[in-house]
């Protein structure tokens, strides 16, 4: 019998031959990273009161990315704080503002395929995207996996979701992905893993892909994975890694998968998800017309050069209505330095968007471009859950940055098509 | 349902009154994003505020909350298990969990039990529920339940009181 590319990920993590679908199994972990809000002010005292040191600070990556910058004395306390540990404890690893942890952990050669990765937030699958199996862990487990270097896992079985077709023009990763919300729904996979395959994302640079193994989140799952092809072995190459075994990362031909799921990326239109659930997912004619209060470009799921781009397209020519605000929030220093260059901050900015600092901000409720009570937001993150954004009335649509940008132009949800000819 | 020779509850059941939630109770409700940089105290008293505003009020310690599908989806922050547990909250029992809240449950030593018929208990009722043999009883109804109990591996681990000092107790044998 065949193994999934998870069962060989953690049979090999876990020094065995085998890993079977349900086993228990002890797992040596690759990389550890963790961000400053579950990170060094959460274990830090947990660290301490076992007497425990990190196992291996080379495997430790850490990234102020949610209160950054401080915008009040709490904010900047944790901040501190987390400079000061990574100091301390001989982290070199540490990007201190310099984006969102699941950007930084690709855009700096950290991922390898093969890895096996546990990360302080639950959008850690994201580096699916380069068949690293990487998981979220609360505070506690990340407190264990530094003081062993260990961690148990359940080996998961894995559900094909297989794209067929070609996304046409004005459609992107995060289409497909608020689908799989709607029609596989929140919790279908149970704890288990997600593995992407077909035409429609072999056709998928690594950014839009990193869309799908994020929000794999939303789905339920542990997490993602995506088999390496000549797409990944060319951004390992451009972020300066050596792999020379990426390909070798699959799952056998004969693998055992819980489930195949088919869907067509030919067959799609833009999808926006209603209040509160990225499940509400409807083609975008069925919230046309929404009135919006602002529309938000950010976040680890948003936010990255090729979303800018996407903005761009709508935008250039055109102007941010009058009734709303589109705020820009790139997903690192990196990207905002590359969109400066490449024209696309021009763009934006010259269409009325106002650009907001690097960091997680208001797709967590923090930072800047939180929403008032009752207020309306259509935004490129990955959550709209109640509360999330602001205020618990206030209402969060989900869509990709295409939409979000058309909603900008409109004041209004609206198709990104119209305005792309 | 479970036999009838083990009828009465155990001394070591928690239990109190029922709170009684839907299907996908997120993180952000348990632990609002606006409150994160606060202590869990501060947290805690937002705990679940957008769909029970009553909930962090009149909590007692002992209480259970029960849950439908997918409790906890969202976020690895900590502190929507701490909050509930800072409240007193001794149980949840819910349909399913969301594998990440279900771990963060675990490694902080507030029991979580998967039982498929939770619709049955009603606001209110008295429940207990011991987490070691997985059985849940609400006193008000009269009704008993079989939850899954404690996956094996980790009933050390629960008996000690969590991740933090069952890692304690390893490194002091010499053994982590």
């Amino acid at each position: 019998m065949g193994a999934t590319l998870a069962q060989k990920i953690i049979a090999r993590a876990a020094g065995r031959r085998e890993a079977r679908v349900g086993d228990i199994v002890t797992c040596r972990v690759d990389l550890a990273m963790m961000h400053d809000s579950g990170g060094p002010r959460r274990i830090a005292p947990m660290l301490q009161r076992l007497g425990a040191e990190v196992w291996d600070p080379s495997r430790v990556v850490v990234v102020s990315d949610h209160y950054a910058p401080a915008v009040d004395p709490d904010s900047a306390a944790i901040l501190d704080l987390t400079r000061k540990w990574v100091k301390n404890a001989g982290v070199a690893r540490f990007h201190d503002m310099q984006g969102i942890c699941h950007v930084i952990l690709p855009e700096r050669g950290y991922l390898r395929p093969g890895m096996f990765a546990v990360g302080g937030d639950s959008h850690s699958p994201t580096a699916g995207a380069f068949a690293c199996f990487m998981f979220g862990v609360g505070a506690t487990e990340m407190a264990g996996v530094l003081v062993t270097g260990e961690i148990w896992i359940k080996v998961p079985e894995t559900h094909l979701v297989r794209w067929r077709g070609r996304l046409h023009r004005g459609l992107s990763a995060k289409d497909m992905m608020l689908a799989l919300c709607r029609e596989m729904g929140l919790g279908a996979v149970g704890y288990n893993v997600v593995q992407y395959a077909g035409e429609a994302v072999r056709a998928l640079a690594m950014s839009e892909r990193m869309v799908l193994a994020n929000m794999a989140a939303e789905l339920g799952a542990q997490t993602a994975l995506i088999e390496p092809d000549e797409v990944t072995l060319a951004a390992l190459a451009e972020a300066g890694v050596e792999a020379p075994d990426a390909l070798d990362w699959r799952g056998d031909v004969d693998a055992t998968y819980a489930n195949m799921w088919e869907f067509d990326a030919g067959a799609l239109a833009p999808q926006v998800a209603a209040p509160h659930s990225p499940a509400n997912a409807r083609s975008v004619g069925e919230y046309a017309g929404v009135a919006i209060d602002q529309a938000y470009i950010g976040a680890c799921t948003g936010a990255k050069l090729s979303d800018l781009h996407m903005a761009r397209e709508v935008l250039e020519r055109r102007k941010v209505a009058s009734s709303t605000r589109l705020l820009v929030a790139p997903a690192s220093t990196r990207i905002t330095a590359e969109a400066a260059a490449d024209g696309t901050l021009t763009a934006l900015t010259a269409a009325g968007a106002i650009l907001l600092p690097t960091g997680c901000g208001a797709c967590a409720g923090l930072g800047a471009g939180l929403l008032a009570a009752k207020e309306v937001c259509i935004s490129s993150t990955a959550r709209n859950f109640r509360g999330r954004m602001g205020a618990a009335t206030a209402e969060v649509y989900l869509a990709s940055p295409y939409t979000v940008a058309a909603s900008a132009i409109a004041g209004r949800i609206t198709d990104p098509r119209e305005m792309l000819g | 349902m479970m036999k009838d020779d083990d009828c009465r509850p155990r001394d070591r059941a928690l239990g109190g009154r029922a709170w009684v939630f839907g299907d996908n109770i997120d993180t952000d409700t348990l632990a609002p994003g606006l409150y994160m940089k606060r202590p869990v105290e501060e947290i805690a008293e937002h705990c679940l505020e957008a769909v029970d505003p009553r909930f962090a009020k009149e909590v007692r310690a002992g209480d259970v909350v029960v849950g439908g599908e997918n409790f906890g989806i969202g976020s690895s922050r900590e502190q929507a298990v701490a909050a509930l547990k800072h409240l007193g909250v001794a149980a949840i029992v819910a349909k399913s969990f969301a594998g990440l809240f279900f771990r963060n449950c675990l490694n902080l030593g507030l029991a979580a039990l998967t039982m498929r018929d939770t619709a049955r208990i009603r606001p209110g009722d008295r429940v207990t529920v011991d987490p070691q043999t997985g059985r849940v009883d609400d006193l008000t109804t009269g009704a008993r339940y079989a939850a899954e109990p404690i996956p094996p591996h980790l009933a050390e681990m629960i008996r000690d009181g969590g991740l933090l000092a069952h890692l304690e107790k390893k490194l002091k044998a010499g053994r982590a």
